[in-house]
């Protein structure tokens, strides 16, 4: 089916300046986080390490980024065995209530954040947990879940589970067989939904904003608060570490995903 | 009581097992999503006892009701702006051949995983007074005063159809790859020109893609926060912001929780009457 060639270069040009829109943002932080001027200026007149030497030379952002760091390995940590565990109870029933369970646990992707962020300050408020790392990670984890749920029962999907039974009848008890015959052949997915998780918590900045400050303030709370008040250059170079950062673990998330298949 | 058969037994208990696999995360759940959520609900409708105080106070003063239709106009926007843009693109990608494919999702995934306050950042250096657009637009003589592209409405629009376009692009996508090139063919084979074919089998069959689509990024835009707070300039006040300033500015959690219910409502109507067409795990899995 050839088509007039006019139509198709219009066409090729329309979606090629989409794709220059869209990819634009991510291009323009590089050069500006190595300018040598406070000021917005493109291409930047001289270059320079500054930015990176005022990220890494300030306690405040240092403090502020292993706080993020920290909030992310924990958060990981809790959700992805609970997170898998949610997933094979999902994946092993097929009954009315687990659905409507499955459902529920999807919620934090459908509830707009602010409605759950301000219902968590007012709780966390009561309980004491405002600016306690216990309250933030608790928050990542319940956001970082329909993470690893979706991508451990996509991996679930695909496995054959006559295997773990046969293990079991061979005698090996259920949790036995699930961590040597099943696991290991959904770990791709176990993985990407623990990195998604780890992404999700680091970017997390609505909720931070309400229950975040003090020593337990997050990376994205300060940044949010540096944008607002001021345009501190700074945020160049953070965001270019930032952005750096999370294209390799979803790299490792894809390509561990692209392994398993 | 005295038969029970075996297999019912070990079914029971096979179901009590997973329930109990599944009850941390539900926990969690209910303890950070259900009961913050439910105790707004309460709060919309209390004050010393039951009122509907609060949802007449925001259905009949006028700051709120501009934030709705604000926040409603943007809504509608934005997602014909990504149904526009991302339409082409996505049909591009299902039609080209590799590399070019992965080349164009790429460029669709890379921004998906970029924090948006980068974005937010990104865009504000883009279309400042004396940023980088306004730059290029006057060295090259097609303006003489800068243009207000940002914090105002059009900034944000601009960043948020951004934000937005790839949960366009990979539902469309995801569509479009499965419908059968020969059915072009055919169409084209019974004499139909390309838009003629286009139009009349490409279009309809695609159409399951543009409802996820414009579904999700209607949704998304409702609850809008950080994009409009940095970039609205103090005048693009959507729903989120109302909601947030009523509680930290003015600490009316009435007020908040009743704007925050409408939200809610408004979100989940729009998701109940597009789930009549499409399943709803189907939209968030494409996701």
């Amino acid at each position: 089916m050839k088509q007039p060639l006019l139509p198709r270069l219009l066409f090729g040009a329309f979606v090629g300046l989409v794709l220059i829109y869209l990819i634009l943002p991510l291009l323009i932080i590089v050069p500006m986080s190595f300018s040598a001027t406070r000021f917005l200026t493109f291409p930047p007149p001289a270059l320079s390490l500054r930015w990176y030497a005022e990220y890494f030379g300030n306690p405040n952002w240092m403090q502020a980024t292993r706080m993020s760091a920290l909030i992310g390995l924990l958060t990981v940590i809790v959700a992805t065995p609970l997170g898998t565990a949610a997933a094979y109870a999902i994946s092993n029933s097929q009954t009315k209530l687990m659905r409507s369970l499955h459902m529920m646990l999807m919620l934090p992707l459908i509830v707009p954040i602010i409605i759950i962020a301000i219902g968590i300050f007012f709780i966390y408020a009561k309980l004491g947990l405002i600016q306690t790392l216990t309250g933030l990670v608790l928050a990542n984890v319940m956001l970082g879940l329909p993470y690893v749920i979706t991508s451990v029962v996509a991996g679930l999907q695909s496995f054959d589970k006559t295997q773990e039974m046969v293990a079991r009848s061979l005698g090996m008890n259920r949790f036995r067989a699930f961590l040597t015959v099943t696991l290991p052949q959904i770990k791709a997915s176990v993985f990407a939904g623990g990195i998604f998780a780890f992404i999700s918590a680091i970017d997390e900045t609505i909720i931070a904003l309400f229950v975040s400050g003090g020593q337990y303030q997050t990376l994205t709370k300060r940044m949010f608060t540096a944008l607002r008040d001021e345009i501190d250059p700074t945020i160049a170079s953070i965001s270019t570490l930032l952005t750096a950062a999370s294209f390799i673990l979803v790299l490792l998330a894809t390509s561990g995903q692209k392994r398993a298949a | 009581m005295s038969v029970i058969d075996p297999s019912l037994r070990y079914r029971r208990r096979e179901q009590g097992l997973m329930l109990l696999l599944a009850s941390p995360a539900v926990i969690v759940i209910v303890a950070l999503v259900v009961i913050p959520v439910g105790w707004l609900m309460t709060q919309s409708v209390y004050d010393n006892g039951f009122t509907l105080e609060h949802y007449r106070r925001i259905f009949s003063e006028d700051i709120y009701w501009r934030s709705f239709t604000l926040t409603f106009r943007i809504a509608l926007m934005v997602t014909v702006l990504t149904l526009i843009l991302g339409y082409p693109v996505a049909y591009a990608a299902a039609h080209v051949k590799r590399p070019w494919d992965v080349l164009i999702l790429s460029f669709v995934i890379l921004p998906f995983w970029t924090s948006v306050l980068v974005r937010a950042y990104a865009w504000l250096v883009l279309l400042q007074r004396t940023g980088v657009t306004n730059q290029m637009l006057e060295r090259f003589g097609l303006i003489s005063e800068p243009l207000a592209l940002v914090h105002n409405e059009l900034g944000t629009v601009i960043a948020t159809v951004h934000i937005l376009l790839p949960f366009m692009v990979l539902p469309l996508y995801s569509t479009m790859q499965k419908i059968p090139r020969e059915l072009m063919l055919a169409g084209a084979s019974l004499g139909g020109g390309p838009l003629h074919t286009f139009l009349r089998v490409f279009l309809p069959l695609s159409l399951p893609g543009v409802v996820a689509g414009l579904t999700l990024v209607f949704v998304l835009t409702l609850g809008f926060y950080i994009t409009p707070e940095l970039l609205g300039g103090g005048r693009t006040i959507m729903i989120s912001m109302v909601v947030s300033r009523n509680v930290e500015l003015y600490n009316q959690w009435g007020a908040a929780s009743a704007v925050g219910v409408v939200l809610l409502v408004a979100v989940i109507a729009v998701f109940a009457l597009v789930g009549r067409i499409i399943p709803l795990d189907k939209m968030l899995g494409q996701k």
